[in-house]
């Protein structure tokens, strides 16, 4: 019987070991020609360097709850600094008995932006939803209306990074609309202006423009006329993004084919209504995902103003460290700030990606 | 003579009309902001001009590339930032080059762990503000690392420590000057080679080596020289003296944690741009080069980065430029650069508009000449098409 039925034994012969499954992947995906296996062989003792001593450093030697004496016992992170300084660093200067407002405020932004982030809730509602929700944050941090007023001089920490970052798109995105129809347009003037405007922005630092904003808008005003640093700042930034916005929004305008244009022309549209109805409507949808990019930098570059001495989080942090007792501790700190950072970067330029494929439709 | 359209409803006289509005609103509004800037500055007594330049300004520089001390002018003092500027975004861009070409070849590779590897660096860096990098780098230095006395020395000759990198370099000698001259000869040959070699190849269709002669060429030519005075092998070796070293070369930590910061940052976003390059020449490109029986090597260097350079060079401009905007961060962890010394003039003199004026100019002027030079090569290597 066994050796009459020589085609089912064969069927039943399997591929070589190391053709399928864990080896075969590792074979065909690690050590498939000797300059593969060299790589992969360098790649891994370079973990095996690297990994198990900043493990050791990070988890095993560490502190997460102690005071400041017993980190100076151990060899390893104290990450200590962080639960310890947590209300500073996350909202600075704001007054101690009215730390639930920033934070209120800051889970309606997530909440918002959670919101926003499904396709599906994409309709006329979301912008009224957005206008209310911005006014009742910026109710909730500035106070008035019943709550005592909080200037904003003491708006520190997250709440101000998140802020900077926020009200910076909210203003750039519609000067940066103009700006690029401005330099789009065929008016000698208007075209001129708009490109002086976004190659001269384009062209220097934003560390300059937070300069201006911080020493020499107040030379602009007549005497008596002031307003805050962090207004100032706010102002600088959305110059300084609005010349971004104004490039990337050109993109799109350039991409709607000639054929939209001369069909909202032979309609007899005018200009305005030719831009607002036709082409503003899907050129804005294709900068779309380069927006969010933008909004990343944007959020990225808040942090610069750590240097004209706003206290943002990356300057909050900065001063626990220089408190003596926390004194030596900045790889601890500024990794915890990178986590964050990363995290919000991350899950923006993630669904920027996954939206960039969503919208992908083509003309 | 009167025409039937009144001039409103002429497109023409209308788009006049509306742009004079235009430039009359710029220009009240400038006049607004330059009268009350007048009499602010009149108020406040801050005198106006570019005169402070040639004060003394009495403030020392940790580094610089020329001679300085705090008895010159305030303009030689912005000499020296702007040397410091170029200087570190200079090294900074060739080293970000190499670094981000390397990721994003890594990023192709067929191998899963590396592949991944470099996908964790590129989306790492990318994701985590520069200027808290350059914190994080500048902290490691004046933290992590050793006091001068108990410097690491991962490489004979070579220190780390919380005064910065010390390394031992060739000690001073007149051979130094004919070898950097043989050099220059062998570029300036490897150049004429390039040329010579272009023309038979158009003629005849044969290839010479002309990377590996003209590398030979800026090798062989100092070691000749160096061997013609004698083969002088004397190093400057940095020694410890007191609480510092002295001799050798030392990188300064800010200098060190700028750069490094600014390479990590940038080359995740050049290995992006690098990836996507190479991504563009499409397989079809890769296949027909393979069946005419080019080599990988050849298919590489003939087919697939000349195309793809065509896709990477305009991004990559833009890279080099953010790098060298972004060096002036540097004034946030204390190297010297052009911003850094301008604030630390308008805060002595009070001249902000000019101080202020003085940066904007300079790094529009970098922009501007690395954005020509770069539309130069770009045309060069432009597909010629119909």
């Amino acid at each position: 019987m066994s050796q009459s039925n020589p085609v089912k034994a064969r069927e039943h012969l399997k591929p070589p070991v190391t053709e399928v499954g864990v080896l075969g992947w590792i074979h065909q995906n690690l050590f498939n020609n000797w300059f593969n296996s060299l790589l992969t062989l360098l790649a891994l003792y370079g973990l095996f360097v690297t990994i198990p001593p900043m493990f050791k450093w990070a988890f095993v030697d560490s502190l997460w709850f102690s005071g400041p004496e017993a980190c100076r016992e151990i060899d390893g992170a104290c990450w200590s600094i962080i639960p310890s300084n947590a209300r500073f660093i996350f909202l600075g200067f704001y007054p101690e008995d009215q730390q639930w407002r920033p934070l209120i405020a800051m889970i309606l932004l997530f909440v918002l932006v959670f919101y926003t982030q499904n396709r599906k809730s994409w309709n006329r509602a979301l912008f009224p939803i957005w206008v209310c929700g911005l006014f009742v944050m910026g109710w909730l941090m500035h106070g008035g209306l019943g709550l005592p007023v909080v200037e904003t001089a003491k708006w520190s920490g997250l709440p101000l990074t998140l802020i900077l970052a926020l009200f910076g798109m909210v203003g750039a995105y519609p000067l940066g609309v103009l700006l690029a129809l401005g330099r789009r347009s065929k008016l000698p003037v208007i075209h001129s202006l708009s490109v002086v405007y976004i190659e001269l922005i384009r062209g220097v630092p934003l560390i300059s423009m937070l300069f201006m904003s911080s020493i020499m808008f107040p030379l602009f005003l007549p005497e008596g006329v002031t307003f805050d640093k962090v207004l100032r700042a706010q102002v600088a930034i959305i110059l300084f993004t609005a010349a971004y916005i104004a490039e990337v929004v050109r993109g799109g305008l350039q991409a709607i084919p000639k054929g939209q244009y001369e069909a909202a022309d032979s309609l007899g549209l005018k200009y305005g209504q030719a831009m607002r109805l036709i082409i503003l409507p899907q050129a804005l949808k294709i900068v779309i995902p380069p927006s969010v990019g933008i909004l990343i930098s944007a959020f990225k570059d808040t942090s610069l103003v750590v240097i004209i001495a706003l206290y943002d989080v990356l300057k909050t942090t900065k001063v626990t460290l220089s408190n003596p007792e926390w004194m030596g501790y900045s790889s601890e700190a500024y990794l915890f700030l990178a986590v964050l950072y990363f995290i919000f970067c991350y899950a923006m330029s993630s669904y920027s990606r996954k939206l960039e494929k969503a919208l992908h439709t083509g003309h | 003579m009167s025409s039937a359209v009144p001039f409103w409803r002429d497109p023409r006289k209308r788009a006049i009309v509306f742009q004079i509005l235009v430039l009359l609103l710029v220009f009240s509004t400038v006049y607004v902001l330059f009268s009350n800037t007048q009499a602010n500055l009149r108020r406040q007594s801050i005198a106006t001009g570019f005169g402070f330049l040639k004060v003394e300004s009495g403030f020392e520089i940790g580094e610089s590339v020329i001679e300085y001390s705090s008895a010159d002018t305030y303009g030689r003092a912005l000499l020296v930032g702007a040397l410091n500027t170029i200087k570190v975004s200079f090294i900074g861009i060739v080293l970000m080059i190499i670094l981000g070409v390397f990721v994003g070849i890594a990023r192709l590779s067929r191998n899963w762990l590396v592949s991944r590897l470099a996908g964790i660096f590129i989306e790492v860096m990318q994701n985590i503000p520069v200027l808290l990098q350059l914190f994080f780098w500048y902290a490691i230095f004046y933290e992590a690392f050793p006091a001068p006395r108990q410097a690491l020395n991962p490489l004979p000759g070579i220190f780390l420590c919380n005064r910065g990198l010390i390394m031992a370099v060739p000690a001073k000698h007149p051979a130094h000057l004919p070898m950097l001259i043989s050099l220059a000869v062998a570029a300036l040959l490897w150049w004429l080679l390039a040329r010579w070699a272009k023309k038979i190849q158009d003629r005849t269709g044969r290839i010479f080596p002309v990377v590996r002669t003209g590398l030979g060429l800026c090798l062989l030519f100092p070691a000749l020289v160096w061997l013609a005075y004698g083969a002088p092998k004397a190093m400057d070796v940095p020694v410890l003296q007191g609480f510092n070293f002295g001799g050798g070369v030392t990188v300064s930590p800010e200098f060190s944690a700028l750069l490094i910061g600014l390479v990590l940052y940038t080359s995740a976003f050049v290995a992006e741009i690098v990836r996507a390059g190479i991504q563009a020449v499409t397989r079809g490109q890769i296949e027909a080069a393979m069946s005419i029986g080019l080599r990988p090597g050849q298919v590489l260097h003939l087919v697939v980065l000349p195309q793809a350079l065509r896709v990477i060079i305009p991004p990559l401009t833009s890279q080099m430029l953010n790098l060298t905007k972004n060096s002036s961060l540097a004034i946030a962890i204390g190297y010297a650069d052009f911003v850094s010394v301008a604030n630390t003039t308008i805060n002595q003199t009070g001249q902000a508009i000019e101080g202020v004026a003085l940066i904007m100019a300079v790094y529009l002027c970098f922009s501007l000449s690395t954005s020509a030079f770069m539309n130069w090569y770009n045309k060069k290597t432009a597909l010629v098409e119909r």
